[in-house]
């Protein structure tokens, strides 16, 4: 050993004495055992921090120069696309950064439905991605605001007008948000300390708890098999691998995928045909001139949809609610007694298949003018996306199951 | 699993068959050319020459025209300036908004970001829509914006237009009678592809306007992607290499 190493084992073992820097990352990194059978739903949770760290980053940067005034709002989003140097990348990256992590997001909750990822042992895991769903919900809809154009100001106004339906709280609840009687520069002012400060500390901390509980209870995997019931002589899980360096060197590949899209995005299509940055918001707010089209960015959709499927505005309300609030409780809807798509039988691949197809085509109704034609189709829909979870006690317990193998298939 | 993979795909392109259904009446391709920076140049000066006296575009510097269109601050100046501003100054209008509400009902937007939310094709159709119409104060109205309070500014280049009408049978049977095109009535300095070139370099100016950013992000994307390709490479190489040991 020569001297150099021997004065950093010396560092480590000495900051071991005071702190559990090893401890941490072996119990963390280099002695996780991970199932060695992770498939491509499986790169989504290790994206999902990319974007999160991408969003602080560029997020600080942007406060540098952002305004958080109705007067000054909207030049300095401007002044941070043309005078900032590379400000345009930054602000590209963070919008482009908002739609992709509800696409992350989204792709790894499908995941969890896919593998059963919920059920028990994970419960409390699956309750804390959701606490960190509506989290980063709440922070999209908020950042929304701060660039002051048409939509940002329409659909805050339309939003926060829901809280008006609440009976008797109602409007008090809604002027309370708003700190105004119309969306304003108070309005404006609180959504950025909400958006800059409360929620990412809210993310961050609920993202930490999300990994906690993963690491105390093991990672599920495609067939849904704990690999810690067969461990070796040594107490291994055979069927595991050490997170370090087999998962931080295979999710690399993955991140780097991501990364060259994400690239494409930012650089070539950072509207993305208006998905992502729609036209009318380069329309400054104006409190007098109301858009024809109000429509909520793509990742409220589906919910906006069931909203507006309802005649009755409360119960339209309270369903859009339920209708995220719903999935919190699927490891208790769900009674099969397999983990993993592949081993269950016809009755829950059909009724997962139903749910995609309605939360996307409510996706897409939620952004086009309502019709006759197609506010009954989001009402079918709707009746679909819920009866996805309100029938799943029956169907996924008499669905015919396969056997589930001892060990994991590879 | 695979049924679930082509229901998605199904779902998806169904949605893709909703939104085939348009609006409104097509536009004629605006065809810009952000690469052509003679193009921008004579965009820049008609900007100045017919648009800065009503319109600002107050987010844009004429430093910045001048650095990004490969002209010379002096020429920039010179050329497209007021001798009352400086340089680092943004484009702004020596109209008061007062006057401006009073002389056309609305005060004239600021063009910064026109085209990003009009779009290139809109304002292009815009600036070839005008036509006579003596019931409007202007004299003028225009195809793509209905009853718009904007005078035909460009009229000296493009001359005056009326509508040549033309009879439509809607589907309930009646009958209507719509604009089919526009004729010219007394010709301008530029015949119709003149224009229609002029029109092409000043909205290609409003569109690099709107996002300076986009003359080089192109090609700064298309580096960024590449050293991506080869980190990709030699991270899939590595993950191959430890994984070897996996069975």
């Amino acid at each position: 050993m020569n001297a150099v190493t021997k004065q950093l084992t010396d560092l480590r073992d000495w900051v071991d004495d005071r702190f559990p820097l090893t401890q941490l990352w072996n119990d963390h990194m280099g002695q996780y055992y991970a199932p060695k059978n992770f498939n491509f739903w499986y790169y989504f949770g290790v994206l999902s921090i990319v974007v999160l760290a991408i969003q602080i980053l560029t997020g600080i940067w942007l406060t540098m120069n952002y305004k958080p005034d109705a007067e000054l709002a909207f030049a300095s989003v401007e002044y941070i696309m043309r005078d900032v140097e590379w400000g345009w990348l930054i602000r590209y990256m963070h919008s482009t950064g908002a739609s992709a992590f509800f696409i992350v997001i989204y792709l790894h909750m499908f995941r969890a439905l896919l593998y059963g990822s919920y059920k028990s042992p994970r419960e409390l895991l699956w309750v804390l991605g959701m606490f960190t769903y509506l989290a980063l919900m709440a922070e999209a809809f908020l950042g929304y605001l701060l660039p002051w154009g048409q939509m940002s100001f329409w659909g805050a106004q339309v939003i926060i007008s829901l809280f008006g339906a609440i009976p008797f709280i109602g409007e008090t609840l809604s002027l309370w948000i708003r700190g105004d009687f119309v969306v304003s520069d108070i309005t404006l002012n609180r959504f950025f300390a909400l958006h800059v400060v409360a929620v990412p500390l809210a993310i961050m901390g609920l993202v930490f708890l999300h990994i906690l509980a993963l690491h105390e209870v093991g990672s599920n995997n495609p067939d849904g098999v704990e690999i810690k019931k067969n461990k070796d002589a040594d107490g291994k899980p055979v069927d595991g691998i050490p997170f370090h360096p087999y998962y931080t060197v295979k999710d690399s590949v993955g991140v780097i995928f991501f990364l060259i899209l994400f690239a494409g995005v930012v650089f070539f299509a950072p509207e993305f045909g208006g998905w992502f940055l729609e036209a009318n918001n380069f329309v400054p707010a104006n409190p007098l001139v109301t858009p024809e089209h109000i429509v909520p960015v793509w990742y409220f959709t589906p919910f906006y949809a069931i909203l507006r499927a309802v005649p009755d505005k409360l119960i339209g309300v309270i369903l859009m609610g339920a209708a995220t609030m719903i999935l919190f409780l699927l490891p208790w809807l769900d009674r099969s007694p397999v983990k993993s798509i592949r081993y269950r039988g016809p009755i829950f691949k059909t009724a997962l298949t139903l749910f995609v197809i309605s939360f996307v085509v409510l996706g897409y109704l939620g952004t086009q003018n309502p019709t006759t034609v197609t506010t009954w189709m989001a009402r079918g829909f709707s009746v679909i996306y819920f009866g996805f979870f309100l029938l799943m006690p029956f169907y996924s317990k008499m669905d015919k199951t396969k056997p589930v193998p001892d060990r994991v298939t590879g | 699993m695979k049924t679930l993979f082509t229901a998605c795909l199904l779902a998806l392109l169904s949605t893709g068959v909703f939104a085939a259904g348009g609006h409104g009446p097509a536009l004629e391709p605006a065809n810009i050319d952000l690469a052509n920076k003679t193009s921008l140049q004579r965009g820049a000066r008609l900007f100045v020459n017919y648009c800065v006296s009503c319109h600002s575009a107050s987010f844009m510097r004429y430093n910045r025209i001048a650095q990004d269109l490969d002209l010379t601050e002096e020429a920039v100046q010179s050329n497209l300036m007021f001798a009352t501003d400086k340089i680092g100054d943004t484009m702004t209008v020596a109209m008061r908004p007062d006057d401006a509400e009073a002389w056309f009902g609305a005060p004239p937007p600021d063009l910064s970001v026109i085209a990003r939310s009009r779009g290139a094709d809109w304002l292009y159709n815009f600036l070839l829509g005008f036509y006579i119409d003596e019931k409007k104060p202007t004299g003028v109205n225009n195809l793509v914006f209905a009853d718009t309070a904007m005078p035909h500014v460009l009229w000296e280049l493009q001359g005056l237009k009326r509508p040549v009408y033309h009879t439509v049978t809607r589907p309930d049977g009646s009958e209507v009678s719509e604009i089919d095109h526009l004729e010219t009535v007394s010709p301008g300095m530029l015949d119709d592809e003149g224009y229609k070139r002029a029109a092409r370099d000043l909205v290609g100016f409003l569109v690099y306007v709107g996002e300076p950013a986009k003359l080089v992000r192109y090609r700064i994307g298309f580096w960024v992607i590449v050293f991506l390709l080869g980190f990709l490479l030699a991270a899939y190489l590595m993950k191959r290499e430890y994984w070897k040991d996996v069975h």
